[in-house]
């Protein structure tokens, strides 16, 4: 078996296997944070999408995981409050089902990032970069200003949402739900890399003259790509949304597109499973650093250096070689 | 008279002051090599870029396989038929030689939405891809990363990819550019075979190649089609000499 597969494997099994050991040691802390990190880790699997395979550098990802956060806020705060969303011109009712909400987050952000994607494509590199972290900025200013869902003060939501069959407020049932995402999301992300779809796009990262030259379109690869990369990380953000019960502008902050830019880099871009290493090494280090000083994205930069200076694979560059993952 | 698969018409192309293009007519008839020749700076790849998309004439038009493409991108001319190979190589250069071409094939195909069918385990690309590689003799670097092979193979990979298109023309920049003896040598063998599957229109520098292989000629001088004919015409024109083959020889 390939290291790769392997890493991947033993990734799976740890975030099993760690949360099981914490619930029979009763600590209940340790399977939150472990959820925040597979919550990451969707999240940072949804920006690798575009960023990875297609080469499109997103500064602007919080913009679809604070959508994603906002639509389980806001359809869980009328159901919480009885107030319809809207009456006219027909009855929109909040709702407290947990696969309403995220059916709602990833609607909502595939069409946003569709609306974003079509505009920002046009553009490439440092442009490309500044012009989606622009449409997040916008999102941001607007939650903060909208004293309807709280404003910059945020929403909360008293009790988390409910899924079919499971107390939701237990920490190790929430935690197997997120889980179960995860492990879907990377199996559509594996299938899709190799795929028609995923030989095309990554092409068109290397080299748009040739896409075009066997008779495809760059931009409308980008497009999709961009556009399931969005839809992908909103369902991460409804997700987070549920595991605090609170929902506020700073999911919109560009300093959130650029931790989920950190997952993926210090994981591995381009590699399926890199995020998951990403997101699980960066709430480590949070947790450990974060004890040592108030200060510790100071170590986390210094950190993040060593990786773009001296292993730019990331953890799977570092352990599993440097294949791309098409191969 | 048979019926041109590629039919440019009079296309002019400025950049400021300079007439890159000047009221350019050719045509490509099926089975022929027509070789498009010329000092540097004559225009050629400028031309080359407007029958391949990419660069809009200010005027005239280009026709192919009987339906004016002007307006069309880059990929859907591809989609009609034209099988380009590029001056410099262009390829997906992480992926392994087989991918490449199985990219082409599936690019011909289209039904590239696709998410969750392993591409690399389609039957018919495959067969495709390997037919292709087989025929510029590249069957056994299939697996090799393309960055790994030597200038001449990633020539001849531009061919298979080409191949993989089951084009209706090719439009070949320069396809001996920087091979060895050996090398150009077998490419021209190559070349003269493919006709018969598709007319080629071969801008080339390498006069012995063009002069072997062609049918016809076109010479290019500042962005004019200075003459068109058989290699015995063009060898004895004298305008030719003088602007393109050199002096002494006139």
């Amino acid at each position: 078996m390939k290291r790769e597969t392997l890493l991947n494997l033993g990734l799976m099994a740890a975030l099993l296997a760690f949360p099981l050991w914490a619930y029979q040691a009763d600590e209940p802390f340790l399977i939150t944070l472990t959820t925040r990190a597979v919550i990451f880790a969707i999240a940072g699997v949804g920006l690798n999408f575009a960023l990875g395979f297609g080469g499109l550098v997103s500064f602007g990802h919080a913009a679809f995981f604070g959508l994603g956060g906002y639509a389980m806020g806001i359809l869980a705060y009328h159901a919480q409050t009885y107030t319809p969303l809207m009456e006219a011109p027909f009855l929109i009712e909040g709702t407290k089902s947990m696969p309403v909400i995220w059916l709602v987050a990833v609607v909502i952000s595939a069409i946003t990032a569709l609306a974003v994607g079509a505009l920002s494509l046009r553009t490439t590199g440092v442009y490309f970069i500044m012009i989606t972290l622009a449409f997040a900025q916008m999102f941001y200013y607007f939650a903060n200003s909208w004293p309807t869902y709280g404003g910059e003060d945020g929403l909360s939501i008293y009790i988390r949402n409910d899924f079919p069959g499971l107390n939701t407020m237990d920490p190790i049932q929430f935690y197997m739900i997120c889980y179960v995402i995860l492990a879907l999301v990377l199996g559509f992300v594996w299938a899709a890399a190799r795929s028609p779809f995923g030989l095309m796009l990554g092409a068109a990262r290397q080299n748009e003259e040739r896409v075009q030259a066997v008779g495809q379109t760059p931009y409308r690869l980008y497009l999709v790509a961009f556009t399931i990369s969005g839809a992908i990380t909103g369902l991460a953000g409804a997700l987070f949304a549920d595991l605090n019960r609170f929902v506020s502008p700073t999911m919109f902050a560009w300093n959130m597109s650029g931790e989920i830019m950190i997952f993926v880099i210090l994981g591995g871009v381009g590699r399926v499973f890199g995020p998951v290493a990403g997101a699980a090494l960066f709430i480590l280090l949070e947790h450990m650093l974060g004890g040592l000083s108030e200060f510790w994205h100071v170590y986390l930069g210094a950190i993040l250096l060593g990786v773009v200076l001296f292993a730019r694979g990331g953890l799977y560059g570092l352990i599993a070689g440097r294949e791309v993952a098409h191969d | 008279m048979t019926k041109p698969i590629l039919d440019v018409k009079g296309i002019s192309k400025s950049f400021g002051a300079l007439k890159a293009s000047n009221n350019i007519t050719l045509d490509l008839k099926p089975g022929e090599i027509h070789a498009l020749i010329g000092p540097n700076g004559a225009g050629k790849s400028t031309l080359i870029k407007q029958i391949a998309g990419g660069l809009t004439p200010d005027e005239g038009s280009v026709w192919f396989d009987g339906q004016d493409v002007s307006a069309l991108s880059t990929a859907e001319r591809a989609q009609k038929g034209m099988g380009r190979t590029f001056q410099i190589s262009s390829l997906a250069m992480e992926y392994t030689v087989l991918q490449n071409v199985v990219l082409g094939a599936q690019g011909h195909r289209g039904d590239v939405f696709r998410f969750f069918r392993p591409v690399m385990k389609d039957k018919q690309l495959l067969a495709t891809a390997r037919d292709a590689l087989a025929q510029v003799g590249l069957e056994e670097f299939a697996n090799f990363r393309t960055s790994e092979l030597s200038h001449g193979q990633r020539r001849q990979l531009e061919v298979a990819v080409a191949l993989t298109l089951s084009p209706k023309a090719f439009l070949m920049d320069e396809p001996m550019a920087g091979l060895g003896a050996e090398g150009s040598h077998r490419l021209m063998g190559f070349l003269d075979g493919l006709r018969q599957q598709a007319p080629i229109l071969l801008v080339e520098h390498d006069m012995d190649a063009v002069f072997a292989l062609a049918d016809r000629i076109s010479v290019l001088v500042y962005g004019e089609i200075i003459a068109t004919g058989s290699v015995d015409e063009i060898r004895s024109n004298a305008q030719v000499r003088s602007a393109y083959l050199g002096e002494e020889d006139a």
